[in-house]
């Protein structure tokens, strides 16, 4: 087993509550540097709120969120810190509307003091380039298309340099027509040796990419599995008849 | 009926002139100041501790629920009574007071409406790159509220033209004191008209400026 690694992220029995809504009721995962985990199920089973607890967007009820072997806490660790490291791509792009694409990209690292603001331009137009929008540079995000928007999205998250990537539902907003070129993206990021949790819809996606895929459901981790062993054989079968809606 | 308005306004057009100014003036005054108290009131009001927020929504709702004209008079009256050292103070800035307390609860709710108009993603996406609060608010949040807050602010500056009429009552050198001052000439309906439609020509004037500022602010959109 590699359970003698030391994981990137560990999560120890993540119980989230919303009032008295139990949404997610003790998660145990580990997640390895360079693994790329893919979350499916259906909507309203805790997916965005598991991954919304992995930097601490939502402040887990009780249970752990352990990231490069630091407890995060909301008041002991510096969370900032955590989060520099946590790169986050959410369904609806959350790019900002008042600044031009590439201060889009460079806010992060000159106001976190990662880079000063000749290198943070340096590294976001290589960053622009390897996703195609090289002529965006100097537009306002309202100029974009959503695909376009995903992108950059993307972009301004790798520009902090993170150890991992959080990804949901990211082509979830988009037209049919944006879906792929986004998803190549995130592809070529989770080839290139990105650990990445992705929540998302795209089966076909998961199955290509993922080393591990979790199916979340009623909040909890209803099964996991290589994309074959979950695909293939599902066991649980709330996972298959999950599967059997979707595919 | 004795002389016709523009009879009245060519005789008396100074008079009328120097009561606009002091409208025009106690109105900046009261929601420029009422402008920075407000932004404290909205920060206070924006609070997650649950005590510091519910003594701001008191203030704000005590200030929007009463008339203005009570604050007036309490400020007016009261509270040089109740506090004899203020009896040294000019009376004028009793007024001005009141005036610019009312001006900042409207410009809190404002700031904060402006503020919570942000979607929510701006400042999660904000976080998630690691920014701290601060930043967050400063260089994400307010540069996108202030296209709500600036308008806003505008109709406040121009409620408050119509609000300092009341400061009339109080002697305060504004257009509607000139309806006291000439009361005094036997000229009653006259002024009253030539108030009335300076105060419509003020407002027109200010409203298409507003709308003109809401429309540049909102060409990023
Ligand atoms: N901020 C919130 N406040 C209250 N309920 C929430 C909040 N966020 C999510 N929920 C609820 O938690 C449940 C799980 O939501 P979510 O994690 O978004 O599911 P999924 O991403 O799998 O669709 C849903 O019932 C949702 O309504
Ligand atoms: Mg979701």
């Amino acid at each position: 087993m590699i359970d003698n690694r030391i994981p990137l992220i560990e999560t120890v029995d993540l119980k989230k509550n919303f009032g008295k809504l139990e949404v997610l009721k003790g998660i145990s995962e580990k997640i390895y540097k360079g693994e790329v985990v893919c979350i499916i199920g259906p909507s309203g089973g805790g997916k965005s709120t598991f991954l919304r607890c992995l930097n601490l967007l939502e402040v887990p009820t009780s249970g752990k969120v352990i990231f490069e072997g630091d407890e995060l806490d909301e008041k002991k660790t510096d969370l900032n810190l955590h989060r520099q490291k946590i790169g986050m791509v959410f369904q609806q792009f959350n790019v900002f509307p008042h600044l031009k694409v590439i201060d889009n990209i460079t806010i992060a690292p000159v106001k976190t003091k990662k880079y000063t603001k000749e290198q943070a331009e340096a590294k976001a137009k290589e960053l622009l380039a390897q996703v195609g929008l090289s002529d965006k540079e100097q537009e306002y995000p309202r100029k974009l298309s959503g695909g376009q928007k995903q992108r950059l999205a993307i972009v301004r998250a790798l520009a902090m340099e993170p150890d991992v990537m959080l990804f949901d539902e990211p082509t979830s907003a988009l037209d049919p027509e944006m879906v792929k070129g986004v998803l190549e993206v995130i592809q070529k990021l989770a080839e290139s040796g990105m650990t990445c949790v992705i929540v998302t819809h795209e089966m076909g996606f998961c199955r290509k990419v993922a080393d591990r895929v979790l199916f979340i459901d009623d909040g909890v981790v209803a099964e996991s599995g290589t994309p074959d062993e979950l695909f293939d054989h599902p066991k649980n079968p709330r996972t298959q008849e999950f599967l059997s809606q979707v595919l | 009926m004795g002389k016709g308005i523009f009879e009245v306004l060519f005789e008396y057009w100074p008079i009328f002139l120097r009561g606009l100014a002091g409208t025009l003036e106690y109105s900046f005054i009261a929601v420029t100041l009422g402008s920075i108290l407000g932004a404290v009131v909205a920060v206070i009001h924006l609070s997650k501790n649950k005590f510091v927020s519910f003594i701001a929504s008191v203030y704000v709702n005590v200030l929007r629920g009463t008339p203005l004209l009570v604050q007036m008079y309490i400020s007016y009256y009261f509270l040089p009574m109740a506090f004899p050292v203020l009896n040294k103070i000019d009376k004028i800035y009793f007024v001005m007071f009141a005036l610019i307390l009312n001006s900042s609860a409207y410009v809190a709710e404002i700031i904060r409406s402006g503020i919570n108009a942000v979607d929510s993603g701006q400042t999660e996406a904000a976080r998630s790159l690691g920014m701290t609060k601060g930043q967050t608010m400063l260089r994400i949040v307010l540069p996108q509220a202030i296209k709500n807050i600036l308008p806003a602010l505008g109709n406040e500056y121009i409620a408050m033209v119509k609000e300092t009429s009341l400061a009339g009552t109080f002697m305060l050198y504004e257009l509607m004191y000139t309806r006291t001052i000439l009361a005094n000439k036997y000229l009653v309906w006259q002024p009253q008209m030539i108030i009335a439609g300076i105060y419509l020509i003020v407002t027109l004037v200010l409203s298409f400026g507003v709308k003109k500022m809401e429309k540049r602010l909102s060409v990023s959109d």
